[in-house]
């Protein structure tokens, strides 16, 4: 074995090194000097000496800036210590394949295997304690990682397997024997296990593991959504079915010409333009991040990237958004419980992960939010969605035939993943680190993206008939489901495998990346495995579908699984939950109103939720496709808060598609059905002021909640559905697609944290004319500032509060039949061109909303809140600045368009409420005329982007 | 007469490549897309083109260093071709990930004797993407900039630290440098946004033929593109496209 180490010519910076050195600052650590990276590679192979001085000279190092050396432990700088990490076996670093493909193109064809490490070398007063404390905090995460002590191999020996059929022994298990089994590995209870033992009775056989397991992926909560599902019994209400009473029957009520497909395929589906269809899914991935951020976020967005494409016959992806729930970035080291990432490094990891495989997928991420709360301490929220664009044509789920090839395409099968799906139904426990290691892998973008470019080719050539992703429950879930209307045969020894040594079982199960699943007619096969070849891609063929509604899995030659179509996707008994709903009453603040304003305002601009995420945004490619209209920041320098994204996914039309999200858990603590209400109201309330209208917007729903077990919890979750539905109908926009994500608590001894109920709603709507569309930033002195909508005493779950150690009661609420007819003369108005800048108010309320304006556009505003028509009598100026009532927008209209625009809000609660001036400063005045707010725009932007200023 | 043909070339990783085809079909080429995997298995050649396009993306995941994999299966594989495509005049244009692919292959800047420049991590020790000012050097041979003295154009790297020894940058042919908003080059970050050596963008060869940078005029071509389209006076294209009219006309006529 050879042992490379690349590092920085000690004549010039460490980029990375610095990097590390301010985050061991962070950690109260200033004793560090300097730090310097040096990348470690670990050839198995026999090279000559003159074979490996090229592989360094042409491939590993860089000639004007770095060094290497090939001693087998190169001497560590008398001042220093050496801390070398390297991945645990059986992790996978992407470089290695990338390695070894170059040593290949050198014309070198003996390597056997590489294997990467990062040495790190800190200088500087370190005490043995420091350096433990830098290793376990900044550089090795003990679930993938570890430390290198003596010296580390490149390869395991190749493991290799022996075909033994495992039996569980299920017919002779009492209900203690049941419920045992299905705690330990199943995570199932016991009417479901009492099923199970019911249907192989009746075939007279224990099962084996895998269709045990099987069994056990299929009816995950993941996979089923039982609860979603299930007999729900709130007080005197009996709820058969939440999903179908709620989210879904908006969409039926609805019955939109334009809604192609909806709740049945990987994403949702809508007509874009006549010819193109665009589809939308969001998902969660939250228990992978909390445990390894990095890798546990990025394979959530390449898993999402995998919906649209395997939606209808495939959809190219072209735009992505995340939305992310963490604890604050300050929250003290000391107070961090056992077996919890600090927030600060799960933000890091969970920022880099995303933008690692968006930016390598070619995918601009476009719209998103990050909020903070404490009870996200040790269950994070991860929710990444992507966009997709096809012909129209393609749209609908396609039909296998009996006697299609069952193929896998895109990247190898390993042990990745094992029980990711029941460990994503499961509680967080201190133990999850180390139980859980299995289930989390790095995701390796190129493999997706090369399978992604062939895969559209395959579909515009139409080499297959169906498609599928392999997401969560791997090919288990995939085969399983694609399969259930006629079944299918599957030879596992034939799926290609990134190692040897696979059982069956973890051949079936494991959740491994980047692969989908297609059905191809036997007489495709040929030019389609071709076509896939062409570009380096594997497909293989793994199995046919049959006639028999039956899953038949062979390993050489043993029949290791042969289950009822009908049994394993009908046979799951619908589940009974009791919920409770308790209003819970909150204090109300008592304190005197402030008579300056201004300290309090810059608070709200400069808390977590609030602040700029200019830091996350820049380190996104929003830009690649090229069809960035409005970007996610925007204003006369670049930095100014947008409100909805545009993007034109095809280059030479003027159609867009806006995408905006809406999620305020704050709200959850008074009442979820108003938190969700409000989610609905300001995803459209965004895509109404960047110029879009309601003629048609798609929902997604997203919720993350605590365990559905509790009635409690399970009370505050049909409010929420319930809370959405209304609002969603009312609006007249319906849902095409959603994704729940429970058990979101995590157990610290006897204590169980559960998340703030989180709703997140994401929305898209088609724009005629992107040429329409109207940023967030003032444009010009002299013009006039309207307040369109009404204020009400709603500073329940506000900002405001929050900042005088307060929840209230008075949670914002909509009514959608006003909001409606306001959204549609407000997008009237644009439309006409009457509106120069236009942003929606939400956190902070018209306060934050004239300061971002003001701040984004350079330009001044003055404000005169005697002006802003309310719902009721308010007698502070605080409650009037700072509510967070909902459906209302502070808008721009030139003095010269003053009438027109006043005409076409006729009938809307609206008024003149101030001016933009050259004063450089935002100007309140209060009910009786006195200055309450009068701050310089630098002092405010500065408020707004110190927090997040990395 | 007829169309000017352009080859895109692809590899895993590339990302650039519609809005890349979408900027050269503005300009009046006719494009074509190719795997590298064609040209080196020889169902196409460079010689059927007169513009070859490496354009920006994440070529093989960047792993190692940006672009360093596909460069060297140039390099090693279409080595010959591309100085036969060379020689016969025609016109390179490396985009981001290009750039770093054609400096570490050394066919930009052409190397005599092992490669003196490179294309290194930025001083943010971050992936950046903003938009930036450049300046258009007017002394440079570059065809591709001809008529153009400054330009706006987004940068989405990690990687777009020249570096270089230097007498190796005295005798580099700049094109683009990055400037402010007034053209002051020596504005500092985030202007020039890696630290680049003499706030290098763009460098061409000799010929004015081989054209690289670290900007996206491709990301550049309508202008409802810009930043600020929906304040500032509106305008006929995006300062890239001139970029993509040049090196077709330059074509046509020569």
């Amino acid at each position: 074995m050879s042992r490379v180490e690349v590092s920085v010519k000690p004549s010039l910076p460490d980029p990375r090194g610095e990097a590390l050195k301010a985050d061991i600052r962070d950690l109260g650590i200033g004793t560090v000097q300097q730090v310097r990276v040096s990348d470690v590679y670990l050839l198995e192979g026999d090279l000559s000496r003159k074979e490996l001085e090229t592989i360094c000279r042409q491939l590993l190092a860089d000639p004007v800036v770095e060094d290497y050396s090939t001693a087998e432990s190169p001497p560590t700088p008398p001042d220093a210590h050496a801390v070398e990490v390297a991945y645990n076996p059986g992790v996978m670093d992407p470089v290695e394949e990338s390695v070894s493909k170059g040593i290949l193109d050198l014309g070198v064809k003996h390597i056997d295997s590489v294997k990467t490490a990062k040495k790190y070398y800190l200088s500087g007063n370190l005490s043995a304690s420091d350096i433990e404390l830098i290793s376990s905090k900044l550089l090795v995460n003990s679930v993938i990682q570890h430390v290198v002590t003596s010296g580390e191999k490149a390869a395991l020996p190749p493991a290799s397997y022996s075909f033994s059929l495992e039996k569980v022994e299920l017919l002779t298990l009492d209900d203690g024997g049941l419920t045992e089994l299905g705690r330990e590995k199943l995570e199932l209870n016991l009417d479901e296990l009492k099923q199970i033992q019911g249907y192989f009775a009746r075939i007279g056989r224990n099962p084996t593991d895998i269709e045990l397991e099987t069994l056990a992926q299929t009816w995950s909560e993941h996979c089923k959504h039982k609860t979603f599902s299930s007999r729900i019994r709130l007080g005197e209400e009996v709820i058969d079915n939440l999903l179908k009473s709620t989210v879904m029957r908006v969409t039926e009520k609805l019955a939109k010409p334009w809604c192609l497909s909806t709740f049945k395929d990987n994403s949702g589906v809508i007509d874009f333009d006549g010819r193109y269809a665009l589809c939308f899914k969001v998902e969660t991935h939250n228990h992978p991040s909390a445990i390894e951020p990095y890798g546990g976020a990025s394979t959530g967005l390449g898993g999402v990237i995998r919906d649209p494409l395997g939606t209808g016959l495939g959809s190219k992806p072209i735009a992505n958004t995340d939305v992310f729930c963490f604890a604050p970035p300050d929250f003290p080291h000391d107070k961090l419980p056992p077996g919890i990432l600090h927030p600060r490094r799960i933000l890091k990891g969970v920022r880099a992960g995303v933008a690692d495989y968006g930016n390598r997928m070619g995918i601009p991420t476009v719209n998103g939010a990050i909020l903070f709360d404490d009870r996200y301490l040790g269950n994070p929220v991860v929710m990444c969605g992507t966009i997709g664009i096809m012909p129209k044509e393609a749209a609908q789920m396609g039909r296998q035939k009996p006697g299609d090839l069952v193929v896998v395409v895109g990247g190898r099968t390993g042990r990745d993943g094992i029980h990711g799906v029941t460990f994503a139904s499961a509680l967080l426990t201190g133990e999850s680190e180390e139980t859980s290691a299995s289930s989390v892998q790095i995701g390796n973008a190129i493999t997706e993206k090369k399978m992604i470019d062939v895969l559209l080719k395959a579909r515009e050539r139409g080499l297959y008939r169906r498609i599928t992703d392999c997401g969560g429950g791997g090919l288990s879930s995939a085969v399983g489901e694609m399969a259930a209307e006629t079944g299918v045969k599957v030879d596992l020894e034939k799926v290609p495998l990134k190692y040897s040594g696979l059982s069956y079982r973890e051949i079936w199960l494991s959740e491994s990346q980047e692969r989908m699943l297609l059905a191809v007619p036997p007489e495709s096969a040929k030019e389609l495995i071709g076509l896939f070849a062409s570009e380096d891609v594997e497909a293989t063929v793994i199995g046919q579908f049959t006639s028999d509604r039956h899953l038949k899995l062979l390993y050489q030659d043993n029949l290791v699984c042969d289950l009822d179509m009908e049994f394993l996707h009908h046979g799951l008994p619908q589940s009974e939950r009791k919920a409770v709903w308790q209003p819970v009453k909150h204090s109300e603040p008592d304190f005197a109103e402030p008579p300056d304003l201004a300290e309090d305002l810059k608070r709200i601009l400069g808390s977590w939720n609030v602040c700029s995420k200019e830091w996350v945004i820049r380190q996104y490619d929003h830009e690649v496709q090229g069809g960035s209209i409005l970007k996610p920041l925007s204003g006369i320098n670049n930095d100014g808060p947008g409100d909805a994204a545009i993007v034109r996914p095809l280059l030479d039309s003027d159609r867009g598609v806006i995408i905006a999200c809406g999620i305020n858990p704050k709200y959850g603590d008074i009442d979820p059905y108003w938190m969700a209400a409000s989610a609905v109201d300001e995803a459209l309330r965004q895509i109404i002021a960047v110029g879009g209208n309601l003629k048609r917007v798609a929902l997604l729903d997203n919720f993350s909640w605590g365990n559905p077990e509790k009635p409690d919890r399970l009370g505050g979750l049909v409010r929420a559905a319930q809370g959405c539905a209304d609002i969603a109908l009312a609006y007249g926009a319906p849902f095409i697609s959603g994704k729940d994500s429970l058990y979101n608590e995590y157990q610290t001894g006897t204590e169980s944290i559960c998340i703030p109920p989180t709703l997140l709603i994401s929305a898209m709507a088609v724009m005629e004319d992107v040429s329409k569309a109207v940023s967030m930033d003032c444009k010009k002195e002299g013009d006039l500032i309207y307040i369109v909508g009404t204020t009400c005493d709603e500073l329940g779950g506000s900002h405001y509060y929050g900042l005088h150690g307060a929840i209230g009661n008075q949670v914002p609420r909509v009514n959608p039949e006003k909001g409606k007819k306001l959204m549609d003369s407000l997008s009237a108005a644009t439309e006409k061109g009457l509106v120069k800048a236009c942003h929606d108010l939400s956190e902070g309320g018209i306060g934050v909303a004239a300061a971002e304006m003001a701040f984004a556009g350079g330009l001044g505003i003055t404000l005169h809140l005697d002006k802003v028509p309310l719902g009721e009598a308010i007698a502070r100026n605080d409650t009037i600045l700072f509510s967070e009532s909902n459906t209302r927008f502070l808008a721009e209209v030139a003095p010269e368009d003053r009438e027109r625009f006043e005409q076409a809000m006729k009938g809307i609660t609206f008024a003149a409420t101030g001016e933009v001036n050259k004063s450089d400063k935002l100007e309140v005045y209060g009910l009786k005329g006195e200055k309450i707010v009068a701050a310089p725009l630098a002092e405010l932007k500065e408020a707004w982007q110190k927090p997040l200023g990395w | 007469m007829a169309k000017v043909k352009t080859l895109i070339l692809r590899a895993p990783g590339t990302n650039c490549d519609e809005e890349t085809t979408f900027a050269f079909e503005q300009a009046g080429s006719a494009v074509e897309l190719a795997h590298i995997n064609r040209l080196v298995g020889g169902d196409t050649s460079l010689s059927r083109y007169q513009i070859v396009v490496i354009p920006g993306g994440f070529t093989y995941g960047d792993d190692i260093s940006g672009g360093k994999i596909l460069a060297n299966e140039l390099k090693l594989k279409l080595g010959g071709d591309i100085q036969r495509f060379v020689e016969r005049g025609g016109l390179i244009l490396g985009i981001c990930n290009g750039f770093q692919v054609l400096v570490k292959a050394g066919i930009l800047p052409p190397v005599e004797n092992g490669q003196r420049l490179t294309l290194s991590g930025n001083d943010s020790n971050r992936f950046e993407c903003r938009w930036v000012y450049l300046q258009i050097d007017p002394k440079s041979p570059c065809i591709f900039t001809k008529g153009i003295s400054a330009m706006y154009l987004p940068i989405a790297h990690g990687e777009g630290k020249i570096m270089a020894e230097k007498e190796t940058l005295d005798k580099l042919n700049v094109v683009a440098r990055y400037a402010d908003e007034k053209g002051d080059i020596k504005a500092g970050y985030p202007h020039n946004p890696n630290g680049s050596a003499d706030n290098i963008a763009g460098i061409c060869d000799a010929t004015g033929r081989i054209f690289s940078l670290m900007p996206h005029p491709e990301r550049f071509i309508r202008w409802t593109q810009h930043p600020r389209w929906t304040r500032e006076a509106p305008r006929q294209h995006g300062d890239g496209l001139g970029i993509f009219l040049n090196a077709v006309d330059w074509v046509k006529h020569s």
